[in-house]
């Protein structure tokens, strides 16, 4: 469906992507991960010809990008980082005039919008104005718009940021049902909840290159150790360097919290007995600890 | 064909918003320009009985005319289409189906001249209520609206795709469109003025509509009428092949 090889884009100095590839089949999840600025919107926008590349190249459903973005669009459905639903229009105004732009004739979209209201489960508020729906609202009928032309594939760029948690499982839920239907969906993310949820294979990306490339539990079993210690409270640094050093296969100090990843948890554990101020948290390494692992702890604003 | 005309698609999601406003728009379209004719032509025409030659109520609303095509279709090349590129990401989600930024900009400067027609079609018809249109020549003008719209149009996406604020949009209006609307003949006629400043003026856009709109409206005859609808037809295209240019440099 989307073959993406050596993509390279820059703004000005910046070298934002730096040499992905990337392939995505027919039916597939597919997410991109990263901190914020490691590129992977630029990548989308690039995969969408909204963005030339600098070099690399790109095939989005037999179609080369940019040289034929507009047509590959046609049969594509993208739902952007950042709301930009039609305010002046009603929530069925907005599917319909996002159907004109497709081409699609007034019969054809009257036809689609019933189903497609009921899909992001706003029949009841398909005459509401886009002020008055709640953001997991809007985020629904952002997707339902994306769906207009009956797309085979979907890109979303972080389509759960700023969603309550009860929003982004219907969202979830909705993507799912798509993936059912066996449409493709391309997103990107940095829950990683989200990502091990959703995707059968995720990339992690920084500084514009891919770090690793898997099904989130092959990456999981292959980047970390299968168990992780969390150890906080009084007496914490004295414990990490007597014992966390020496026995576990890895440990950080992040904060006031110590993570100690293990293949064998057990002779550590038997160390903080002795250490009744100490709190313990076990538990197995997920998606997230990878993450760390790879794009490192630091802050990025 | 219909590749060429996708610029529809943007031209009417800008109308069907409109639509929804019908009644304040023509309300407004309407009464606006005949407070000034009423209030200008009646109180300061009284004063002047002639002025080249013509009523100052014919020589007004005549002028008034192509004012009002700059004013409306600069209002919406400038902060209504700022809005839909920037607070509101309109284009952007435009973009996202198979539109173009060629499509977005030439549908938003097809839209700003249209509304710019409306206004200059509103003065022209307070214009025959008031008796001061004789001629049907008269209906010649609509062409010359539009082309007005679209010189105009043109320049006002230029500023909107170089916009950071809607700040940005004083300054043009100060230093541009209201200089501008006093030189070039609208209240009175260009004459009065120093030498240096009617040399300028003679170039500006709004000069070139307003000769030609005065005379179709009044049935007189126009000196270099091809000369000035030549500097209205470079003036809309140079405009909107240069915002489309800084758009999709903006948007890439």
């Amino acid at each position: 469906m989307l073959t993406v090889q050596s993509l390279r884009k820059n703004f000005g100095e910046l070298e934002v992507v730096r040499g992905v590839s990337f392939e995505v089949g027919a039916g597939e999840c597919y997410g991109l991960l990263g901190p914020n600025g490691a590129g992977k919107t630029t990548t989308l926008r690039c995969c969408l010809g909204l963005t030339a590349p600098d070099s690399g190249s790109i095939t989005l459903d037999s179609l080369p990008v940019p040289a034929r973005a507009r047509e590959a669009r046609a049969r594509i459905g993208v739902v952007p980082q950042f709301d930009n639903l039609d305010p002046d229009f009603t929530v069925r105004e907005n599917l319909r005039m996002y159907g004109r732009y497709f081409g699609l004739s007034r019969a054809e979209v009257a036809q689609r919008v019933p189903w497609l209201l009921d899909y992001a489960g706003l029949a009841d508020k398909a005459d509401a104005q886009i002020e008055a729906l709640s953001g997991g609202m809007k985020r629904r009928l952002t997707i339902a718009r994306a769906l207009v032309n009956d797309p085979r594939v979907l890109f979303l760029d972080e389509p759960t940021t700023g969603l309550d948690p009860q929003a982004r499982h219907v969202v979830w839920e909705r993507l799912k049902r798509l993936l059912g239907e066996g449409r493709t969906i391309i997103l990107t993310t940095h829950f990683m909840d989200e990502a091990q949820r959703l995707c059968d294979r995720v990339a992690i990306m920084d500084h514009g290159v891919f770090l690793a490339e898997a099904p989130p539990h092959e990456l999981i079993e292959r980047e970390i150790e299968p168990v992780v210690i969390e150890v906080f409270g009084d007496g914490l640094g004295a414990w990490f360097d007597a014992h966390a050093r020496r026995l576990a296969t890895r440990a950080e100090l992040s904060g006031d919290t110590a993570f100690c990843y293990c293949r064998d948890p057990e002779p550590l554990l038997a160390t903080l007995a002795g250490e009744p101020e100490l709190r313990v948290l076990r538990r197995s390494a997920n998606l997230e600890d990878v993450f760390l692992k790879l794009t490192g702890r630091d802050l990025r604003d | 064909m219909t590749e060429l005309l996708r610029f529809r698609h943007v031209v009417y999601r800008n109308y069907r918003v409109w639509r929804k406003l019908l009644a304040a728009s023509v309300v407004g379209n309407l009464l606006d320009p005949l407070f000034w004719l009423v209030g200008l032509g009646f109180g300061l025409g009284s004063l002047l009985p002639s002025v080249g030659g013509m009523r100052y109520l014919e020589f007004l609303g005549s002028g008034m005319i192509c004012y009002g095509v700059m004013y409306s279709t600069s209002f919406e090349g400038l902060w209504s289409a700022f809005t839909r590129l920037k607070q509101q990401r309109t284009w952007e989600g435009i973009l996202h189906a198979p539109m173009t930024v060629t499509d977005i900009v030439v549908g938003e400067w097809v839209w700003a001249a249209l509304k710019g027609v409306l206004s200059g079609v509103a003065i022209l018809t307070v214009m025959a209520a008031l008796g001061l249109v004789r001629t049907p020549m008269a209906l010649l003008a609509l062409p010359v609206m539009l082309l007005t719209g679209l010189a105009f149009a043109g320049i006002a996406l230029v500023i909107t795709a170089l916009a950071r604020t809607y700040d940005h949009f004083v300054y043009y209006f100060t230093l541009f469109i209201t200089p501008m609307m006093l030189v070039s003949g609208v209240f009175f006629p260009t004459a009065q003025l120093p030498r240096a400043v009617q040399l300028v003026a003679q170039v500006l856009p709004l000069s070139h509509a307003t000769q030609l709109a005065r005379g179709l409206v009044l049935g007189r005859p126009i000196h270099n009428a091809a000369g000035h609808v030549l500097a209205l037809v470079l003036i809309a295209i140079v405009g909107v092949l240069l915002a489309r240019w800084l758009t999709a440099r903006r948007l890439r």
